[in-house]
């Protein structure tokens, strides 16, 4: 079996400027903080990065969390999102055009990344139709009703949390930390996993783990159960 | 200003059927969960993934792994089940949803709502907005009824579209309001307010219902 264990800043060695990220989680509920840190100590510059929200900036007690961290960090040129309303950073970076945004809706991104991961060649939604979301984008009418396309969202590397994996890269993610976990697992080239527990393969039984190991590559252990 | 948040929340959460799947935005809204009448069990979802919401954690009591939409630490009932964001949004949009509350900027008399941008300021982004309206049932918009006094409901919305057509239902402090193909038909108007002050309030005509009735609050 391939050893997939490795450090947060082995795993993101072949990360590189102007590359295309997606990051896990729900306003950092269910990101991989450790590995955030592993990419804002390599200092990589001009990411664009897909995930549902901005993150949380830093306050006076806090260190930023989740995306927050690459944008506070000043490595990110483009965020493709569905709502960065908590972190005033992200507008902040709009207003002064170091931050290209795009706001996409929360289910139409999640699609959008399933469609990346499963080889379809985009999605058809209601969500959007004749508002600012439909923007540039293609209407389809099917039996007789208004849809957008919304093409599929590939990235070069997924950074995604679990609760519980094993050495293979089998995992879940607990509660509501699932979010865009599952989806981004298929949708990037390389695919690196942060969890909180790691076991040996055969250790809990196949029915316990979401998601297949195949789509992982790198997995890196050591993630806390993280106050947002 | 709580009063009449409060008022609009009990008289939302009498349009609650048995055995709804409903979703409440953050904000008033919210607070919908606590009039539910006792008979009427309903299941609230969260679209961050997971049915089963319930109130907020007590500190020092938190699940760090269960949040709410709006990123607060939230408690969930026994028969919750959890899931990720692309399931999430299959029960919103796949018809799943008998009925989600929001707020809005602005409805019309088209049922068209705008709720999620204001050119020219800070842009929050839509979230699962526009989702939530096109896929739900019944749309429900809880609301103040003007904006500081300018009007909210208009006969053309001013703000960007979150969706068109989509709104079933307006509840504020003064009446509850049912959008229909003729424009928006008032059916119950709160006592504190007369006809003339709803109608003055109001940025479109209003049609009166036959069966104008006191809105319902106890």
């Amino acid at each position: 079996m391939i050893d997939k264990i490795r450090t947060a800043d082995e795993a993101i060695a072949g990360l590189q400027d102007g590359m295309t990220i997606m990051v896990g989680g729900f306003m950092a509920c269910g990101s991989p903080e450790n590995l955030m840190d592993a990419i804002v100590r390599k200092g990589v510059k001009h990411l664009t990065v897909i995930g549902n929200d901005g993150g949380i900036p830093p306050t006076e007690k806090d260190s930023a969390r989740g995306i927050g961290k690459l944008i506070n960090a000043g490595l990110v040129d483009r965020l493709i999102a569905s709502h960065v309303g908590l972190n005033p950073q992200v507008g902040q970076g709009m207003m002064c055009g170091a931050l290209a945004c795009d706001l996409i809706p929360q289910g139409t991104l999640a699609e959008a990344i399933r469609a990346g991961g499963a080889g379809l060649g985009g999605v058809l939604t209601p969500t959007g139709v004749g508002t600012i979301a439909a923007e540039g984008r293609q209407i389809v009418v099917v039996d007789g009703k208004e849809y957008v396309l919304e093409k599929p969202l590939k990235a070069d590397y997924a950074f995604i949390r679990a609760t519980h994996a094993d050495k293979f890269g089998n995992f879940m993610s607990g509660k509501s930390t699932k979010t865009f976990n599952y989806v981004m697992a298929m949708a990037a080239e390389t695919v690196v996993l942060g969890t909180e527990h790691l076991h040996e393969v055969g250790e809990k039984d196949a029915d316990f783990y979401h998601m297949p190991g195949i789509f992982v590559d790198y997995i890196v252990g050591g993630e806390f159960r993280w106050q947002i | 200003m709580a009063d009449l948040k409060h008022r609009i929340a009990k008289r939302v959460a009498m349009e609650f059927k048995d055995g709804y799947v409903a979703n409440l935005g953050i904000g008033l809204p919210t607070l919908v969960s606590n009039y539910l009448p006792e008979n009427v069990d309903v299941i609230l979802q969260s679209e961050n993934g997971f049915t089963g919401i319930t109130d907020a954690s007590e500190p020092g009591k938190e699940d760090v792994d269960v949040i709410n939409a709006g990123a607060g630490y939230v408690n969930y009932e026994p028969r919750a089940c959890f899931f990720d964001s692309s399931l999430s949004f299959s029960i919103i949009r796949g018809g799943h949803l008998d009925a989600t509350v929001l707020g809005a900027m602005e409805v019309d008399e088209k049922g068209n709502l705008a709720n999620w941008i204001v050119p020219g300021k800070m842009v929050a982004g839509m979230g699962g907005a526009m989702d939530l309206v096109t896929g739900a049932k019944k749309v429900i918009i809880a609301m103040l009824h003007t904006q500081k006094g300018t009007p909210k409901i208009l006969k053309e919305c001013t703000l960007p579209y979150t969706a068109l057509g989509v709104v079933d239902l307006i509840v504020t402090e003064m009446g509850v309001m049912e959008v229909t193909p003729e424009g928006i038909l008032l059916k119950e108007l709160h006592p504190d307010f007369t006809l003339d002050e709803i109608k003055a309030a109001t940025g479109c005509d209003l049609i009166i219902a036959e069966n104008l009735k006191p809105m319902k609050v106890e």
